[in-house]
């Protein structure tokens, strides 16, 4: 039916000089008649790459026949059937190595904007207050989720939606875990993930903030009260160089700088009262996309040098290509093959620079990626007053020491089943807690097969 | 989860005693724990630690000094009215054991941040001799309390307006030499302004006495997720939040903690020149609103 056509229906955006000065959503979204022009252009092959590369088997054929035919509310509801959170997904998911990087025509670069798609359907259903109509039978059982994050999000509510009593236990003020604290809102807007978060309440999803489970209850007796626990915890404490330095004003995690950005909204200081300081010359280190969100945010609060600091390249990077894409049009520089020495600082204890060491790429290491090599005195001081440490961050050890009895690898990473059971009864676990930085679809579908996995053991007569 | 103001005192002119309902910190708190409380839903999150906690009313009491925009706004509710959001108890527990002889060392609210430790450790058999300082009398907190779970209480102001003159530091320089404890003292506990917590650490080192100091570093989230309150004990990094807030004083770099309290400072009073400004903004019209009246009134 729909033959191959043409180019990639572009996708308009705030122009780069328009963006750094605030921090609406980049991409504009598509129209619907865009939406329409660039589901037309899918071949529907046999076989649909996209649909098996995809973490969660989202039925994407199905989905990009209806909006090209403009059935947009079938579209929405077949959509949400497999993926509960599409608004957030099309705009996070790293398509470039899921359906997207699978698609036939992605040979010449001009492969299906699967992501922006989804976004456009679940953005229409939103704006229209289109939504499912979710029937509930109450069950008696009671079910708690450790965390807010999209691993314990999706798990309530598909546990909600079969009747269980389901109640979320959060740490912090607001729910939605990285979406509502680390991913920037010029990419996912804040009212998106509330969106979400209030549907979730609507069917009786029960939010407990501003507790945290272990310093608030015991673990066992949390073990006591609920008959099935999901622990989706995710993977939130920073990691630090442990280089001199660190301690120097104007030294950040990447968590502490998103956090005061994207949760406290920093950078509406005044209407808001959580400060921060970011000075001209702000260097981050690494090159996920947790520093891409940190660049683009320090370009946004005013920095005027805004570097990428990388020990291996461009091809290594484990970011989005769209955030790479945008935060160089931004005006980040991007330097690779550097790796940080020490920090140097001033006599009143403020950041001046950074000791970089220039790196070659050798062997492959443990992850496939060449391992990056030192080359003996290659040092040079890099000028900076502001620096933000993006390596990654670890489980929360303040959660895993409440709870001892949970068996954990040696990275602190909670060991789980194939049916993500974790070694004591009644208590599943998934998401990044399970993975370390992982991704928000890896945490969705986790949080869907802890959720079927605590139905078929509290309704087993359901099943048959 | 909002917590209702029951009680709110002033204790001196810029320190506030507040009892909040908050039953889930109450049953579980225990000292040396703190709570991040977010006055209102723009608000910063800000730490303050738990001076007393009453589980059968489900309330927890704290006690602030008035140093900037939130404490501020803080300062400003009235009884019956919410603080939006407060998540606690955080923090380790004081190690609460029989040690002996212990010394208590406060200054300003540290005497409110020291109140149930010295409590727990009284009623561990422990003999706790307390020092508590203060700029003058009337800035002074908390003397009876922290008098009536003490086996002795020592007070110096730096004006000498009650108890000695100088400053606590001195006072424990000149009891650590008497005869009667010289030797005895199991342990010392000093919370109060960094600075006094270093000298204190610098008068026990060579007495080789275990000193514990609660540090009150800038935080975010309280549960080890952005390494803002990350402190150096020698070369290790240990996060306030989860690791503290107590800390072996003998190990901790002060001059560190000490400097980034400043890290958001311009900014800090930049948000408290502002909000006076809107105070007073506010309560001109008030006061122009009055007189208004007033003077629609004496016209009929
Ligand atoms: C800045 C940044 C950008 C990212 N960008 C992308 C992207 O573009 N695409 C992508 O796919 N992925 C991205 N990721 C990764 C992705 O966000 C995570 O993989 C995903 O959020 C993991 O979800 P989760 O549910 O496991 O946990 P999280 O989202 O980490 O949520 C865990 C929640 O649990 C709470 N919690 C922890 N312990 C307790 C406790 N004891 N009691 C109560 N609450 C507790 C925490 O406060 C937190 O809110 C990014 C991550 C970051 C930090
Ligand atoms: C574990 C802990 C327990 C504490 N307990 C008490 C207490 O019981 N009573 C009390 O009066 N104070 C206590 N503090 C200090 C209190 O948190 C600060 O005075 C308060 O945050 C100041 O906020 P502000 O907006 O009024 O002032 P600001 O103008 O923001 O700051 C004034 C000064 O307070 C410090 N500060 C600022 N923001 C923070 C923050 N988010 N976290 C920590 N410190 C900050 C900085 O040194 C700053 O220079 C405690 C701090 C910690 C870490
Ligand atoms: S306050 Fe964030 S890690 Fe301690």
């Amino acid at each position: 039916m729909i033959k191959i056509r043409g180019q990639r229906v572009p996708v308009r955006e705030l122009s780069p000089e328009q963006r750094i000065k605030n921090f609406s959503s980049v991409p504009l979204g598509y129209s619907a008649e865009e939406a329409v022009a660039e589901a037309r252009r899918c071949i529907q092959c046999r076989g649909a790459p996209c649909e098996v590369n995809c973490p969660i088997h989202l039925r994407v054929l199905d989905m990009i026949r209806a909006i090209a035919t403009r059935q947009f509310k079938e579209a929405f509801f077949l959509l949400k059937e497999d993926n509960p959170i599409p608004a957030i997904t099309g705009r996070v998911c790293p398509q470039e190595s899921q359906c997207e990087g699978v698609c036939p025509l992605a040979q010449d670069g001009q492969g299906i904007n699967i992501g922006k798609l989804e976004a456009f359907i679940a953005d229409w259903a939103r704006e229209r207050g289109i939504k499912e109509e979710i029937v509930i039978k109450e069950r008696p059982h009671r079910v708690a989720i450790i965390g807010s994050g999209p691993a314990g999000l999706i798990c309530a509510y598909d546990l909600r939606r079969w009747g269980y009593q389901v109640t979320v236990f959060e740490a912090l003020h607001k729910a939605g875990g990285v979406l509502q604290y680390g991913i920037p809102a010029f990419r996912l807007p804040t009212e998106v993930v509330d969106y979400e978060i209030a549907l979730l309440e609507e069917i009786g999803v029960n939010f407990q903030l501003n507790f945290f489970v272990g310093q608030n209850i015991a673990f066992d007796e949390l073990r006591h009260k609920y008959e099935a626990i999901f622990i989706g915890t995710g993977a939130g404490a920073p990691l630090f160089l442990g280089i001199e330095g660190e301690h120097l004003k104007g030294v950040y995690s990447a968590n502490e700088f998103l956090i005061r950005v994207n949760l406290m909204k920093a950078y509406r200081f005044l209407e808001y009262d959580t400060p921060i300081v970011c000075g001209d010359r702000a260097g981050v280190i690494g090159a996920g996309n947790v520093a891409m969100d940190a660049a683009r945010c320090a370009r946004r609060l005013g920095a005027r040098e805004v570097f990428i600091l990388y020990r291996r390249t461009r091809k290594e990077s484990p970011a989005r290509v769209e955030e790479i894409h945008h935060a160089l049009e931004e005006g980040v520089t991007w330097m690779e093959l550097v790796a940080p020495k020490r920090i140097l600082g001033d006599e009143q204890g403020w950041v001046r620079g950074i000791e970089l060491v220039r790196m070659k790429l050798g062997e492959p290491d443990a992850s496939g990626r060449p391992r990056p090599i030192p080359i003996e005195g290659s040092e040079f001081v890099l000028e900076l007053d502001t620096v933000v440490e993006a390596l990654g961050t670890t489980p929360n050890r303040l959660f895993l020491k409440h709870a001892p009895e949970l068996a954990v690898n040696r990275w602190g990473l909670i060991q789980v089943d194939e049916k993500l059971q974790t070694n004591l009864k009644g208590v599943w676990a998934g998401g990044d807690a399970v993975r370390g930085n992982a991704t928000v679809i890896l945490a969705l579908g986790d949080g869907r097969q802890a959720a079927a996995a605590i139905h078929r053991v509290l309704s087993p007569e359901k099943l048959g | 989860m909002k917590a209702r103001i029951i009680t709110r005192q002033k204790l001196c002119p810029d320190i506030f005693w507040y009892e909040i309902s908050a039953p889930h910190v109450a049953c579980r708190f225990q000292a040396g724990q703190f709570v991040i409380i977010q006055v209102h839903e723009r608000g910063e999150r800000i730490p303050l630690t738990v001076a007393e906690a009453h589980p059968e009313r489900g309330t927890i009491v704290l006690v602030f000094q008035v140093v900037g925009k939130t404490t501020l706004e803080l300062s400003l509710l009235k009884e019956g009215e919410e603080i939006e959001n407060c998540v606690g108890p955080l923090g380790n527990p004081s190690e609460i054991n029989f040690f002996g002889q212990v010394i208590c060392v406060g200054g300003g609210t540290g005497i409110a941040c020291l109140l149930p430790i010295v409590r727990a450790l009284s009623a561990a058999g422990n003999e706790v001799i307390s020092l508590i300082g203060s700029r003058s009398r009337d800035y002074l907190i908390l003397e009876d309390k922290i008098k009536a779970v003490s086996s002795s209480l020592f007070i110096a102001t730096d004006d000498g307006t009650r108890g000695e003159r100088g400053l606590v530091t001195d006072v424990l320089e000149r009891i650590l030499e008497e005869e009667e404890v010289r030797g005895k003292i199991q342990r010392v506990i000093a919370i109060g302004p960094p600075l006094m917590m270093r000298k204190v650490a610098e008068i026990t080192r060579p007495h080789r006495i275990k000193t514990i100091v609660s540090l009150n570093t800038i935080m975010v989230d309280g549960t080890g997720m952005c390494g803002s309150c990350r402190v150096f004990l020698g070369k290790a990094m240990k996060l306030a939040c989860i690791d503290g807030p107590e800390f072996d004083a003998h190990r901790v770099n002060f001059d560190d903690v000490i400097s980034r309290l400043e890290m958001f400072r311009a900014k800090e009073r930049l948000a408290w020149a502002v909000y006076r400004q809107q105070l007073e903004a506010r309560q001109m019209e008030i006061k122009t609103k009055v007189r208004a009246k007033e003077g629609t009134a004496s016209h009929d």
